[in-house]
């Protein structure tokens, strides 16, 4: 896909200057990026806006999805990466803790998590062709299959014949974040390995669909670049994929940038309003479309944002690899310009901070208490795979 | 006319309440319960992707525990199947876990609308039948479609009034009065029934039954919800069996006798 920039920068133009008459267009008539635009301006912020919204993404929501969130945990396969991304703890040169979980071990943790609830599974790990192989992602999937009704993968793109055993295997989900859709930015962030390649990896999400994934994750990670830009960008690539790929389930993520490994500090700030203002906007345009919410913000965020269009949760996460039950301890090392130092330690290190630190069967109490119910089980092995 | 109310009759059995419903998006299981109770219903359809299927008695994926086996005819569903293959492999999982050989076809390849594929459900459904399956497929109001599945041996066919969960009530009216009347099996008018009216005019149409989901799930008092839904469906069935007088007949005549004068004038 290509991205019209020209157009993007002009409704991120008119992102910043929207009169409250347009916010009031756009509540009545949304659906367009234009109108997208116009609900993610300053004059939509204010409070009698942000409540109509408010209001509207809620009943929507309900409508579309019902009275319930959709459970899933993130299980790190490995934090070794031959990237370098300046704010991911994971990066190349950070002198942090790394392992790559084998096939037996990512099981046990795999069983933790089904203990806790949880039926669907999000298997994630740093791009590394030698230690993070298409075989081994294909062996991952192939062994929890059997448990697990629904297995995702956010892990380096791949060509389309590279993705096609792994959904072959039984993978229904394929996540990959642009990070950030200004591309000044984005040489600026990745500044060596693949990862470098913007449209490479912009094109992922069609390329994971030709593949037969049959639901598909983007975002962008807020914190880099000027967040409605982002947003247009994000919005405009959500409607590219609904139309060119569209068989398959959207969900869209917009996660903040949290204290990682390397001491990056955000470019840019955005408040907790703005969030939910984009979330608000995001459910006005694309109804339709899953909104996923990690662990990355805080408790009272996250309940506070549930009603106005979250569809996704994950709950209890940890974002090391071994980090449920403890694999892969006996392997930890550093990694020093491309070759393994053993070192000691207690755990792998963190991709990012997690700010919600409830247990799952917490987060589904307290769901529970808002009117919800957690649903652990929405997807079925039949329906995936070859 | 009648003097009882007629039963609906689907595959030889005999059911007293021609309202099915639907089992998603609700706050709760014990919310779902008392909302089945409520509706009167008999048949009730769950998306297999929701259960348990793993014969394990998995307590995360229960659903099917708050739905009494002694009081509701079950009817899995296919929900999530975007091919023929998937649809076929689905039902055969839930015939071993749930032992219902009932089966509501629906293969939607489009998240989006959730509008059914015609071609796939045919596939589909003539091999399902095959396999001693009682099937009832989801499709577009198509008249020709639904004389298809009538054909390859579908216990119903069940025309959506609009998309589902879009509570539009029923845009497809022209053309499920044509299905009605070439029926040889029972017509369920499914999906997009947002009101105990749009219930209600399903069932003076002729529909043999409604099947509702998202109205009543996401209603702010579900169960009540339910109740109204059972008024609606059994005023609108009522009226029917009765006999309406028919508006179009009345709202067409012109004045073939008086009109003269006008244009004498």
């Amino acid at each position: 896909m290509k991205l019209n920039e020209l157009e993007i920068a002009k409704l991120t133009g008119f992102a910043a200057k929207a009169t409250a008459r347009d916010v009031e267009t756009a509540l009545d008539r949304r659906g367009s990026l234009e109108t997208f635009a116009a609900l993610i301006s300053p004059a939509a912020a204010g409070p009698e806006y942000l409540e109509a919204m408010a209001q509207r993404a809620h009943a929507l929501t309900t409508k579309h999805f019902g009275r319930v969130i959709r459970m899933f945990a993130p299980l790190y396969l490995s934090n070794e990466c031959i990237n370098v991304c300046r704010y991911c703890g994971f990066s190349r040169d950070n002198p942090i803790l790394r392992v790559t979980l084998t096939v037996e071990q990512v099981e046990a943790e795999a069983r933790y998590l089904h203990a806790e609830g949880f039926r669907h599974i999000l298997l994630v790990a740093g791009e590394h062709p030698h230690f993070v192989s298409r075989a081994y992602l294909r062996d991952c999937v192939a062994a929890l299959r059997p448990a697990w009704p629904s297995i995702s993968l956010e892990v380096g793109p791949l060509e389309t014949e590279e993705y096609r055993p792994i959904a072959d295997a039984g993978a229904e989900g394929l996540v990959v974040y642009q990070e950030t859709y200004d591309r000044a930015v984005y040489a600026a962030m990745h500044t060596s390995g693949p990862k470098k390649d913007f449209d490479w990896r912009l094109d992922t999400a069609d390329r994971a669909y030709a593949a037969g994934f049959k639901r598909l994750g983007i975002g962008a990670l807020l914190g880099l670049a000027s967040w409605r830009g982002e947003a247009v960008a994000l919005a405009a690539h959500a409607t590219h994929l609904l139309r060119a790929c569209w068989q398959s389930q959207l969900t869209i993520s917009v996660p903040r940038l949290r204290p990682a490994a390397g001491e990056f500090e955000p470019l840019v700030h955005v408040a907790d309003r703005e969030l939910a203002q984009l979330v608000c906007a995001l459910r006005l345009t694309f109804p339709e479309v899953g909104l996923v919410l990690s662990t990355r913000e805080s408790a009272k965020l996250r309940d506070a944002l549930v009603p106005l269009g979250v569809t996704m949760m994950s709950a209890g996460s940890h974002t090391e690899p071994g980090g449920y039950t403890g694999q892969g301890k006996d392997d930890l090392h550093v990694t020093k310009g491309g070759r393994r130092i053993e070192s000691e330690g207690e755990f792998a290190t963190v991709q990012f901070a997690i700010a919600d630190n409830r247990s799952a069967s917490e987060v589904a109490r307290r769901l529970e208490g808002m009117g919800y119910e957690a649903v652990w089980k929405d997807w079925e092995g039949a329906l995936s795979g070859a | 006319m009648t003097d009882r109310p007629q039963r609906l009759r689907i595959a030889g059995r005999d059911f007293n309440s021609r309202l099915i419903m639907g089992t998603g998006k609700f706050a709760s299981g014990q919310i779902m319960a008392d909302a089945l109770d409520a509706s009167g219903a008999e048949l009730v359809t769950v998306a297999l992707r929701r259960a348990d299927l793993s014969g394990k008695g998995d307590k995360f994926a229960n659903i099917l525990t708050f739905i009494d086996a002694s009081r509701y005819l079950l009817l899995p569903n296919t929900s999530g199947a975007r091919t023929a293959d998937e649809a076929c492999r689905l039902a055969r999982l839930g015939r071993e876990a749930t032992g219902s050989s009932w089966l509501k076809l629906e293969i939607h390849p489009d998240p989006r609308y959730l509008l059914p594929d015609s071609v796939e459900t045919l596939r589909a459904a003539e091999t399902l039948v095959k396999e001693g399956f009682t099937v009832l497929p989801y499709i577009n109001a198509d008249p020709v479609l639904a004389k298809r599945l009538q054909d390859a041996g579908c216990a119903t066919v069940m025309p959506l009034g609009s998309p589902i969960g879009s509570a539009r009530g029923i845009e497809t009216r022209a053309s499920i009065e044509i299905i009605i009347e070439q029926a040889t099996v029972p017509v369920v008018v499914d999906a997009g029934l947002g009101a105990p009216s749009h219930a209600a005019e399903a069932m003076e149409m002729g529909a043999d039954a409604v099947l509702v989901n998202t109205a009543i799930a996401v209603a702010a008092d579900p169960v009540r919800m339910a109740a109204a839904f059972k008024a609606g469906v059994e005023a609108g069935r009522a009226a029917y069996e009765i006999g309406l007088a028919s508006p179009r007949r009345e709202a067409s005549a012109t004045s073939p006798l008086t009109g003269f004068f006008d244009e004498a004038q």
